[in-house]
C-alpha cells in the first residue's frame, strides 16, 4: 500500500541566467530510505533547500505536499516544525559547547528562561542511546572524532520530533568503520518511521541502503529506481546519472616507469601534540619516472601524515629519515624547498588547504610559481593571463573565463585549478591526496586522465586515496600503510582489493 | 573585489553574461560596490559645498583639506596592506607622536641636520614596526594584543622621550614637509608647475587605465563596455583637473600632495603587480593555502609590520613638521581615523581583500567630513556621532552589495 510522506511536483527554480531546477517531480515513500543521485551541480543541493525552506515558498514554482498537507514554508524554521531536518555536509555544530547543549541548541530545556541543566543531559543521554553513541552529553563537541560528531546531528535531529530525516553527502568525512555505524543507524531510524532521503556520491553506499533512488541530471528528474528489484547495480545508476553508459570508469593506461625518481627512507613522524606517538612509522617508499604509485589505508592510518611531512615538514615533529631525489639526498624541511627539489603535494581539502576562494582562477593556478612570471619582483599580468588560461581550456575547467572566483566553481572545477596550479609549478613528483574526492563521476575521469598524461610526460606520481577502486584502476604500483607502517608493496597485477584490505589492517589486528 | 587596482576593473561573475537588452541602467547597478565608494564621496563634497555656501571647494580649503588629512591618508595606504593580510595594527597613532618626539629631540636638542634626522626618524620607525613584526610573525601572538601593546608602550615612550613638555619651533626645511608648497612660478593666475604635474598626472592614468583594457581585451576578460571606459578615465581626469586648477589659483602644489601621490603610485603597483603585493593578498585570503604554495607567510607578515612602522613614521614626520610642534598626545585617535578609511574603502574584516585607492578614497571622505562639519561649526560630539554612523553605514553597504549579487 502506498503512503507518500512528501511529494514535491513539477518544481523549477531559477537564478538569474540559469535554471536550476526543471520540473523536478520526487515522491518518498513512508518509512523508506530515499536516495538522491547526480553529478555535482545537477541541483541536488537546491532541490533540498526548496524542500527546506531556504528558498522560500514563492521564490520556485511547483508543489510541495508533506504528510498529506499541501506546506508552503517560508524559513527553515518552518520546515523543522513540520518534522523536515536536514544535516549538511559541513557539520553544523559549535565546537566549545557540550553534546547536550548542541542537541538542544535553539530548542533549549528551560523553565521560564532557566535552563533545567539535568533535564538537558538526561534526554540528551538518552537521544545519544538511541544513536548508538556512548559518550558523556557534557563532552564538548570539539573532543570528539567527526565520526560522532555526524551522530550527534542525527540526535538534534531526533530531538526535534523528525519525521523526515535529510542527510547531505554524510559519510564524505567518515571513515570506513563510523561510515558502517551512521548507515546501520539509518536503517534502524527506517524500522522506527523515521523517513530519510540521503544524498551521496557514494554509489556502494545507496547499493547497500537506499529502498529507491531518484537521478537528477542537468536540473532534471530522469529517473527513479525500485532498489529491490534486483536489477539496479552501480553501474545502471551510473549511467543515468552521466546519460550515457560509461564504458569504464578508469581510461586506459600504459606505464613506462623509468629511472627511480625519489625516494623516502625510513621516515617517522611524531604526532604534534603528544610527542611520544609515531604518527609514521619507519616508513620506505619510491617513486620513479613515468611511474604512478597508490598509498592505501585507512583513516587514520598517516597517510596524510606522511605526505604533508615529506612536504616541507608541514606536518608533525619529531622527523627523521631521508629524501633522496634521482639517489641524492635532499632536504626538503620547508615548504620553499621540497618545491625547489620538485615536489608538490595537492590537498585533500582543497577548501582549507588548496585554495584561495576569495580570488580568481587566475591568480590561484600562478600561486605557487609566482616566481616564473615575475621579473625584479614584479608580476607581468599579460603572461599570468596566457598562462592561466592555457590550463582553462587544457584542463577544461568549466567556468566563463579565468578571473572567475574559485570560490563559486564547483568541486571538480576547483580540484581541477588546484592540480593546474601545481603543473604550472612544474614538479617533477606530484602527490596527490585523496584527488577525486567529493567530485562527480564525469570529472573523475578527466582527473584520471590528467594522471595518466603527468606520468606520461615522465612525472613520478603519488596518489593517496581511501577508494580502493581508484588505486586498483589508475595504480602500477600500491603501497598500503597501516598505523604509521607500510605494510606491503603491491604491484597491480597482483593487487585485490581483498589483499589490500589485509595489508591496511594488519597492525589493528595485532592492537586488538 | 580582489581587483588591487580597484577603480577599473569590474568584478566578473561566473554566471553567463547579461543578455544585451538589459541596458544601461542595469548594467550600472551591477557596477554598484565599485562606483557607489565614488558617489558617496560626490554626494558629500556636493552637500558641503551647498550646505558651506561654496566655501568646501574654494582653493584655500581644497590645500587645507589636502594638508590636514595626509598624515591619515599616509597611514592608510599603510593599514590597508596590514588589514589586507588579515592582521591590523592600533599603535600606529603612538607611534606618530613617538617619531615626533624622536624627530624633536633629534632636531632641535643634538642640532642634527633636518634631512638627516628624517632619515633616522624612518629607519627608527622600521625598527619599531620589526620589534612589532617579529612578535606577529614569528611567536604567532594575535596583531590585535601585539599592537595594543604598542599602543600604550609607544605613547609612553614618546613621553618619555620628550619629558611630558611639547618641542617647538622646528627649522623651515623640515617644516616643509607638512605645510610647505613646491616652488611656484608666475606671479598671476594659474601657476603653472602645478598645472603641469596636473595634466602630467591625467595623462598618466588614461595611458595607465587604456594600457591595461587593451590588455584584458587581449585575453577577452573585459566585460566593461567601451561607454562606460571612457566615462569613468572622464571622471577621474575632471577630478583631478579640478584639484589641480584650484590649488594652482591658490599657493601651488602642497608638497605632502607629492609625497602621497608617490606612495599611492608606488604601492598600487606594489600591491597589484609585484611578487610580494601578491604574497599579501594569498595570506589574508587562506593563510594554510598560501603556505603550502610555498609562500614564506611568516617573513612576509614581518616585513609588512616594518612597512607599517616605516608608514608611521613618515606620517609623524608629516604631521610634525605640518604643526610645527613635538607633542606627546599628538597622532590620537589616528589608528582609529585609518583603519576606519580602510574598511569605508571596501576591505574585508576576514583580510584578503582590499584597495590602495579605495583606503584613500575612504579616507577623503572621512577627511571631508572632519573638514566640512568644522566650517559649519558642527560640534567635535556630533563629529564624532555622525563619522561612525558613515563607518557603519559604508560597511553594511558593501554587505548588502554582497549578499545581493550572491557573493561569498
Amino acid at each position: 500500500m502506498q503512503d507518500t510522506i512528501l511529494a514535491m511536483r513539477d518544481i523549477t527554480k531559477t537564478f538569474p541566467g540559469v535554471k536550476a531546477l526543471q520540473d523536478v517531480s520526487i515522491e518518498v515513500e513512508r518509512g523508506t530510505v530515499h536516495a538522491i543521485c547526480g553529478e555535482n551541480g545537477a541541483g541536488k543541493s537546491t532541490l533540498m533547500k526548496v524542500l527546506s525552506g531556504v528558498y522560500p515558498h514563492g521564490t520556485f514554482e511547483g508543489s510541495i505536499e508533506f504528510d498529506g498537507q499541501p506546506v508552503e514554508f517560508k524559513s527553515i524554521n518552518d520546515s523543522e516544525a513540520s518534522g523536515i531536518v536536514i544535516i549538511h555536509q559541513e557539520l553544523a555544530l559549535s565546537p566549545y559547547l557540550s553534546i547536550a547543549e548542541n542537541i538542544y541548541l535553539g530548542n533549549e530545556q528551560a523553565k521560564r528562561g532557566w535552563i533545567d541543566w539535568n533535564k538537558t543531559n538526561l534526554e540528551a543521554a538518552k537521544l545519544l542511546k538511541r544513536v548508538g553513541l556512548r559518550d558523556n552529553p557534557i563532552t564538548k563537541v570539539t573532543d570528539i572524532g567527526v565520526g560522532k560528531q555526524q551522530l550527534v546531528e542525527i540526535a538534534k535531529a531526533l530531538s526535534k520530533e523528525v519525521k523526515l530525516l535529510i542527510l547531505d553527502e554524510p559519510t564524505a568525512a567518515l571513515n570506513d568503520d563510523d561510515s558502517a555505524h551512521l548507515l546501520g543507524l539509518i536503517s534502524q531510524l527506517r524500522e522506527q518511521g523515521i523517513t530519510s532521503i540521503i544524498i551521496s556520491h557514494k554509489l556502494n553506499e545507496i547499493e547497500a541502503i537506499a529502498d529507491r533512488v531518484t537521478i537528477i541530471r542537468d536540473g532534471k528528474s530522469i529517473e527513479t529506481l525500485e532498489m529491490h528489484s534486483g536489477e539496479v547495480t552501480e553501474e545502471r545508476i551510473i549511467r543515468g546519472m552521466v546519460g550515457r553508459s560509461l564504458e569504464s570508469r578508469f581510461p586506459d593506461h600504459e606505464s613506462n616507469p623509468g629511472e627511480e625518481l625519489l625516494r623516502i627512507e625510513d621516515w617517522t613522524v611524531h604526532h604534534p601534540i603528544d610527542r611520544s606517538r609515531k604518527v609514521v612509522d619507519g616508513a620506505t617508499l619510491n617513486v620513479r619516472a613515468g611511474e604512478i604509485v597508490g598509498i592505501a589505508g585507512l583513516m587514520g592510518a598517516g597517510r596524510t601524515e606522511l605526505a604533508m611531512s615529506v612536504f616541507g615538514h608541514s606536518y608533525g615533529t619529531g622527523i627523521s629519515g631521508k629524501v633522496y631525489k634521482r639517489g641524492v639526498e635532499v632536504r626538503t624541511n620547508t615548504v620553499p624547498r621540497a618545491i625547489e627539489a620538485g615536489i608538490a603535494y595537492v590537498t585533500e581539502d582543497r577548501k582549507r588547504y588548496g585554495l584561495n576562494l576569495i580570488d580568481d582562477i587566475k591568480r590561484n593556478i600562478s600561486g605557487s610559481a609566482l616566481g616564473k612570471l615575475a621579473r625584479f619582483g614584479f608580476v607581468n599580468d599579460a603572461e599570468e593571463s596566457t598562462v592561466a588560461e592555457r590550463f582553462r581550456k587544457s584542463m577544461n575547467i568549466k567556468a566563463p573565463n579565468v578571473t572567475a572566483k574559485t570560490g563559486k566553481l564547483s568541486g571538480g572545477n576547483q580540484q581541477k585549478v588546484v592540480l593546474s596550479k601545481w603543473m604550472f609549478a612544474d614538479p617533477e613528483v606530484l602527490i596527490l591526496d585523496e584527488p577525486t574526492r567529493g567530485i562527480d563521476v564525469g570529472a573523475k575521469y578527466e582527473i584520471y586522465t590528467v594522471i595518466n598524461r603527468l606520468a606520461d610526460e615522465g612525472k613520478g606520481i603519488i596518489v593517496i586515496s581511501s577508494e580502493l577502486p581508484e588505486l586498483l584502476g589508475i595504480c602500477d604500483r600500491i603501497y598500503t600503510l597501516s598505523e604509521g607502517h607500510i605494510t606491503a608493496d603491491v604491484p597491480r597485477s597482483e593487487a585485490t582489493a581483498e589483499g589490500l584490505m589485509q595489508y591496511m589492517t594488519k597492525y589493528r589486528e595485532v592492537d586488538a | 573585489m580582489s581587483a588591487p587596482t580597484g577603480l577599473d576593473k569590474p568584478p566578473v561573475d561566473t554566471k553567463p553574461a547579461k543578455p544585451p537588452t538589459s541596458g544601461v541602467l542595469s548594467y550600472l547597478t551591477g557596477q554598484l560596490s565599485q562606483v557607489g565608494l565614488f558617489i558617496a564621496l560626490i554626494a558629500i563634497v556636493v552637500f558641503f559645498q551647498i550646505t558651506t555656501d561654496g566655501i568646501t571647494l574654494k582653493p584655500i580649503n581644497i590645500s587645507n583639506l589636502i594638508i590636514q588629512n595626509s598624515y591619515i591618508l599616509i597611514l592608510a595606504v599603510g593599514m590597508v596592506m596590514v588589514i589586507i593580510a588579515g592582521h591590523i595594527d592600533l599603535s600606529v597613532g603612538s607611534i606618530v607622536a613617538f617619531i615626533g618626539a624622536v624627530a624633536g629631540v633629534m632636531i632641535t636638542k643634538w642640532d642634527l641636520p633636518w634631512p638627516l634626522a628624517v632619515v633616522l626618524c624612518l629607519v627608527v620607525g622600521g625598527l619599531v614596526g620589526a620589534w612589532q613584526g617579529y612578535w606577529v610573525a614569528y611567536f604567532g601572538i594575535p596583531a590585535f594584543i601585539v599592537t595594543l601593546g604598542g599602543m600604550l608602550a609607544f605613547r609612553g615612550a614618546a613621553q618619555i622621550v620628550l619629558d611630558n613638555k611639547q618641542i617647538a619651533p622646528f627649522p623651515d626645511g623640515f617644516r616643509d614637509l607638512g605645510s610647505g608648497f613646491l616652488p611656484t612660478f608666475g606671479s598671476s593666475g594659474y601657476e603653472p608647475l602645478t598645472m603641469i604635474l596636473g595634466v602630467l598626472a591625467s595623462l598618466a592614468l588614461v595611458a595607465s587605465a587604456f594600457r591595461q583594457r587593451r590588455e584584458r581585451r587581449k585575453y577577452d576578460l573585459e566585460s566593461e563596455p567601451l561607454w562606460w571606459f571612457v566615462a569613468k578615465q572622464a571622471f577621474a581626469v575632471a577630478l583631478i583637473m579640478l584639484v589641480t586648477v584650484q590649488l594652482a589659483s591658490y599657493d601651488g602644489t602642497p608638497i605632502v600632495l607629492v609625497i602621497l601621490g608617490l606612495l599611492v603610485v608606488g604601492y598600487t603597483a606594489v600591491m597589484s603587480r609585484s611578487v610580494f603585493g601578491r604574497h599579501i593578498y594569498a595570506i589574508g585570503g587562506n593563510l594554510s593555502a598560501a603556505q603550502l604554495s610555498g609562500v614564506k607567510a611568516k617573513s612576509v607578515t614581518f616585513w609588512l609590520f616594518v612597512n607599517m612602522g616605516v608608514i608611521s613614521a613618515l606620517a609623524g614626520l608629516v604631521y610634525t613638521a605640518g604643526l610645527n610642534l613635538a607633542n606627546p598626545s599628538a597622532g590620537n585617535g589616528f589608528e582609529l581615523d585609518a583603519i576606519s578609511a580602510v574598511f569605508i574603502g571596501g576591505a574585508a574584516v576576514t583580510g584578503g581583500i582590499g584597495t590602495i585607492p579605495g583606503a584613500i578614497i575612504g579616507g577623503l571622505i572621512i577627511g571631508i567630513l572632519n573638514n566640512g562639519m568644522s566650517i559649519l561649526g558642527v560640534g567635535t560630539d556630533w563629529q564624532q556621532l555622525i563619522k561612525g554612523l558613515v563607518l557603519l553605514a559604508a560597511v553594511a553597504f558593501d554587505f548588502y552589495n554582497k549578499r545581493r549579487r550572491g557573493g561569498l
